[in-house]
């Protein structure tokens, strides 16, 4: 960073607090994405390529409207097009920006091994800094979303950095200065709430029932929200998981057996040392050397 | 009778043995400084030994290859010393007299002692597990071809076992510094009559051709 940090509220393999004594007085900010307002024109990720200079591979057509096919470390933003066809035989295209969403509990964060790799901001904004990256693979292997992805020039983990550079000079994301529908805004994250609020009371006015707001607490909400018309099944927008968390078993390998696996390696070590010192050293001497000689001659 | 008597020795490694354990214990740290560097961000530092996080990355998994190569060739090589026997279990049953050094309380121990054993095949396993799971989490040439579920359980049980291991090796070194003369027969090849009558004595026996007893 050429600029010093003092809004870091969460740091990558890091025990002691980060530099965070700027934090935003109107709270964190958030990313809304309306999926009902989306028209899957691809402007945001044409503005992202623009804003980040990020120019991917010309692909193939795999026969849907998605392209790229999938997120890569040069497009960390994918229109995914979902063909549902509701109860009453009507065809409804769910289209849902896909990214990082920026969660208030990121998986990424917890399961890196290199300190300031990927940091949090006071702002909630995850942000991966490429130059502490070793290309582990870890931040892959947490996330609840199937987001970062590892570059194959330089081995580093990219993924949308939410315009964390635009955010820091008061200016919104790349992708929601550009989308012509309005279907992405962005604000702080209580204002985003309310406004996905509004919207929700609109869209059951129109006969979406459940239509809702996606912020899953199981990662501790996240700082980009989708509304969605089907909230109640979150799966028809190209698999959006229902209830993401952190896998347990990353958990587990980055919570408790981290200090526990330490310190009983510890105390392993200390017990041969205690051992030594109480028992003293086996032995064997002079009188050891008789009797196995007596033995030897006497066959 | 003035000419010097030469003490009696025993060879207990063969130089190939020494080479091959001591490649396989110089991997071990190589692994242990690396792994324990990319597990607990207190020991990150040590990933500097390597020449920094990336390197550490990159290097980690070829040296665990090259344990899981040499310490093959050795188990194969150690594998009918370490079969366990009825006076095995006679032994571990009487633990209290193993950490205490009463040996004369213990049933004749043979090249290795039931501990040695035990150690040998949970060696086997974990090598086996990490071997295994290592793979899964490699990252660079094999992240593309396992579901992210079998990664995150590779990614714990990885850590779970390079953790026994490194317990077990600390239990092994210290049985080596414990028992005196152990270092030696590694270094230099040798035990003492004396040493393998006292430590392990059907072995002893069977090294001169006396008959077995107890």
């Amino acid at each position: 960073m050429a600029l010093q940090s003092l809004d870091i509220k969460r740091r990558s393999a890091t025990t002691t607090p980060s530099p965070s004594v700027r934090a935003p007085a109107a709270g964190s900010v958030a990313k809304l994405i309306d999926t009902t307002k989306c028209i899957g024109c691809k402007a945001c990720q044409a503005a992202c390529m623009e804003w980040n200079d990020l120019r991917d591979e010309i692909g193939v057509n795999v026969g849907v409207y998605d392209n790229p096919a999938d997120l890569t470390d040069k497009s960390w933003t994918v229109m995914r097009f979902a063909e549902y066809e509701n109860p009453q035989g009507d065809l409804e295209w769910l289209i849902r920006k896909d990214g990082c969403m920026h969660c208030e509990d990121p998986g990424c964060l917890k399961a890196c091994p290199s300190p300031g790799a990927i940091v949090q901001y006071t702002n909630g904004i995850v942000d991966f800094h490429e130059e502490n990256c070793i290309g582990c693979g870890y931040c892959i292997t947490g996330c609840p979303f199937d987001i970062p992805r590892i570059s194959k020039d330089d081995h580093k983990a990219y993924k949308c950095t939410l315009c964390s550079d635009r955010v820091a000079v008061g200016q919104e994301p790349a992708c929601v200065k550009t989308c012509p529908t309005g279907a992405i805004v962005f604000g702080t994250k209580e204002d985003m709430r309310q406004h996905a609020a509004e919207r929700i009371v609109d869209l059951k006015s129109r006969g979406f029932e459940n239509a809702g707001l996606y912020d899953p607490q199981g990662v501790g909400g996240t700082h980009v929200m989708y509304v969605l018309h089907h909230a109640d099944t979150p799966g028809l927008y190209s698999d959006l998981p229902k209830d993401p968390v952190i896998s347990p078993m990353v958990g587990l390998w980055k919570g408790v057996a981290k200090p526990l696996g330490v310190a009983v390696m510890a105390a392993t070590a200390l017990a041969g040392f205690f051992h030594y010192m109480t028992k003293g050293p086996l032995e064997s001497d002079a009188d050891d050397e008789r009797k196995a000689e007596e033995e030897i001659h006497h066959e | 009778m003035n000419e010097v008597k030469k003490p009696r020795t025993i060879l207990r490694y063969t130089p190939g043995e020494r080479a091959n354990h001591w490649i396989i214990a110089i991997t071990f740290v190589l692994l242990a400084l690396s792994g324990l560097g990319l597990f607990h961000p207190a020991f990150y530092w040590l990933t500097s030994l390597f020449g920094g996080g990336t390197w550490t990355r990159i290097l980690h998994p070829f040296v665990g290859l090259l344990m899981v190569v040499c310490f093959a060739v050795f188990a194969v090589r150690m594998w009918k010393h370490n079969l366990m026997t009825r006076q095995d279990a006679q032994w571990l049953r009487q633990f209290g007299d193993v950490v205490n050094g009463r040996e004369d309380k213990l049933p004749d121990v043979g090249r290795y002692n039931a501990g040695q054993k035990v150690l040998f095949f949970a060696l086997v396993l974990f090598l086996l597990v990490l071997l295994v799971t290592g793979v899964v989490m490699w990252r660079v040439y094999f992240g593309a071809v396992f579901p992210i579920g079998a990664i995150r359980l590779a990614s714990l049980l990885h850590a779970l076992f390079a953790f026994l291991l490194i317990c077990a090796i600390i239990v092994h070194i210290y049985a080596a510094v414990w028992v005196k003369g152990s270092v030696h027969a590694m270094t230099q090849g040798t035990v003492s009559p004396g040493w393998a009558w006292k430590h392990h004595r059907a072995w002893f026996r069977q090294v001169f051709g006396l008959p077995a007893r107890k």
